[in-house]
């Protein structure tokens, strides 16, 4: 793979929990390299490492060992405030629960990401409105997050995740909490955001048919990267 | 301004217990503006005494009269400039809440002495001329809302009249100023020689002489000279600087300062705990909220500035609102009816108000600010 092409390098990356006396390998010297335009499904069981490996790649966790570089930049070994500005632009995030503040309107939600960057009101009033006619939600800006059903508070999730139009999108369960219907409208939202837009997506799920959505899949077990499934 | 939203929203999250906690904020603010005008009515008293002025009263206590014919005798001593005398009269007009000093003094010689009350020259001259009239301070006048020329009858307490009759009726003659808002215009004076002529008995006596020395530093010495003068007679005199008389006035209610200091030291602490419990409580039900602000972009030090702001917000909200009713309430007057003759929210008070507001939002959200700052997004979003 061209290095130009590359987006997201993993390099023997180990990540270690100590509890008490207990020391618990969720990585071990794992490898990945993602394209830009990918969209890759991260599958296996509970305690995998799945969750781990998204944190490393956002930026919120950093790895016990090993290199995490994206858009070839080293970011485990940017300072916590590098970080946060980092992530503001680079990286949009996607949780299983939405994870929006419900004293703000899906419009402020999706606002939260600009506030950091040094954009003009009319500005970000743009972003906004962009953000939230990408995820089909332009006339809910107004709405309060307990105004909407749960496949809408995922959209304005990933409105607030593409808001400052970052390259990464990662996604932690984004189908988890969701019934089919706005299942497949999210994870075609998702597509579309992939092939249309050019984001690059890395998606944890337990679902195989929200992975089949994706371009490859891969399977991690016991803190170790497979193509296949493991029994 | 871009994050008033965020900070607003924050706070109205729970709007029961927001409003619960600057409505006590309010009511502290509100407390405090009182309690510093009533401070600072005890203390301006003993502030704005004349330096160069004595007070002298009977050794005993401040209840028995003393000789009219002591002056003279006062007015020889070395170091003494001027002096004047005045008593405590206690009548009542039309009732006897209606509070404030009146005094039988020597016109003439109680204006020179108090260059600070300020008489237009044909008023003080209608009042010399003018045996009963009177002349009144201009809070007193606008309160009872008084004119040059009315009468005032003033239904005495002890001092009843050779004719059996209680009432005193003086003429208004003129109404004087302060020289600055610490002045006390609350005074209602008039003459001594009528007061003493007409009362039933008492007469030839007062109940205190104020003295002006030329040397302020030489007080103590003089105010001894002054005590010696009179020494082994049957009105044995206690002369002290007025300051020192004022002061020892005011402590006969007991230490004003140090008893509304620790009132305010309680209530503070009180809504310092009240606040700073809002506020923990308030990140504690956020925690996922903060990660999630950290995972969009915010820094450790952008979320510790935004908790300290909302704890900032509610203590300038309450706070601003509290200083603000208690000016507003301590501009309709002394609630005493007249007893304070001095009743305002001192600017410095309101200035070092502003700065409880601050330390209150500041401290109150400190501990909340520095626990969200240190917030692990991993760990946040593990427990939800």
């Amino acid at each position: 793979m061209s290095t130009n092409n590359l987006l997201v390098s993993v390099k023997n990356v180990h990540k270690v929990y100590q509890r008490g006396n207990e020391r618990i390998d969720v990585l071990s010297g794992l490898n990945l390299e993602i394209p830009r335009g990918d969209f890759l499904a991260l599958m296996g069981p509970s305690g995998s490492g799945k969750s781990t490996l998204l944190n490393l790649l956002a930026g919120l966790d950093r790895p016990s060992e090993g290199v995490v570089s994206v858009n070839g930049e080293r970011i485990d070994q940017m300072s916590e405030s590098q970080l946060a500005r980092w992530r503001a632009g680079a990286v949009g995030f996607v949780f299983q629960f939405y994870n929006l503040l419900p004293v703000l309107t899906a419009e402020r939600n999706v606002e939260l990401p600009l506030l950091l960057a040094p954009l003009s009101l009319a500005q970000r009033k743009k972003h906004v409105q962009t953000a939230l006619a990408v995820v089909g939600l332009s006339d809910r800006g107004k709405h309060y997050p307990g105004q909407l059903s749960g496949g809408q508070q995922q959209r304005v999730a990933i409105a607030r995740a593409i808001a400052a139009d970052p390259t990464l999108l990662l996604c932690d369960e984004p189908t988890g909490d969701l019934d089919r219907k706005s299942e497949d409208e999210i994870l075609e939202l998702l597509q579309a955001l992939n092939q249309q837009h050019g984001k690059t997506i890395v998606m944890v799920t337990h679902d195989p048919h929200a992975a089949r959505r994706a371009r490859r899949i891969l399977y991690l077990n016991k803190g170790v990267l497979g193509t296949e499934p493991v029994e | 301004m871009k994050f008033l939203p965020l900070l607003w929203g924050s706070l109205k999250r729970k709007r029961i217990r927001t409003g619960f906690t600057l409505l006590s904020i309010l009511i502290a603010f509100v407390l405090y503006g009182y309690l510093s005008a009533i401070n600072k009515a005890f203390e301006l008293g003993v502030d704005v005494t004349g330096e160069d002025r004595l007070v002298l009263r009977h050794k005993v206590s401040f209840s028995i009269p003393l000789p009219v014919s002591y002056g003279p005798r006062i007015a020889r001593i070395p170091g003494v400039v001027d002096y004047c005398h005045a008593n405590w009269f206690g009548g009542i007009y039309q009732d006897p809440k209606n509070f404030f000093g009146q005094f039988p003094v020597t016109p003439e010689a109680y204006l020179r002495m108090y260059p600070e009350f300020l008489l237009p020259e044909a008023q003080k001259q209608a009042w010399f001329a003018n045996r009963t009239g009177a002349v009144a301070g201009r809070k007193i006048a606008d309160k009872y809302g008084w004119k040059i020329g009315d009468r005032i009858p003033i239904q005495a307490t002890v001092w009843r009249k050779k004719d059996g009759s209680s009432t005193w009726e003086f003429e208004l003659v003129g109404i004087y100023d302060g020289a600055t808002p610490e002045t006390d215009t609350t005074q209602f004076l008039f003459h001594y020689d009528y007061f003493d002529e007409a009362r039933a008995f008492g007469n030839g006596t007062t109940d205190w002489y104020i003295i002006r020395i030329d040397d302020p530093p030489r007080a103590a010495e003089i105010a001894q000279r002054i005590d010696a003068e009179f020494a082994n007679s049957s009105f044995e005199t206690k002369t002290s600087t007025e300051k020192a008389f004022v002061q020892g006035f005011a402590e006969q209610i007991g230490n004003i300062g140090a008893i509304l200091g620790g009132i305010l030291a309680a209530v503070f602490f009180t809504i310092l705990l009240v606040t700073g419990n809002t506020m923990m409580q308030s990140v504690r039900e956020r925690v996922a909220e903060l990660a999630v602000l950290k995972t969009v972009g915010f820094s450790n030090r952008a979320v510790l500035a935004l908790v300290l702001a909302e704890s900032l917000t509610l203590a300038g909200l309450g706070g601003g609102l509290g200083l603000l009713i208690g000016w507003l309430a301590i501009l309709q007057g002394d609630p005493t009816q007249g007893f304070l003759p001095v009743f305002f929210f001192p600017p410095e008070d309101i200035a070092i108000g502003v700065g409880y507001v601050a330390a209150l939002g500041l401290i109150a959200g400190l501990l909340p600010a520095v626990q969200a700052m240190n917030l692990r997004v991993v760990d946040a979003l593990r427990r939800v």
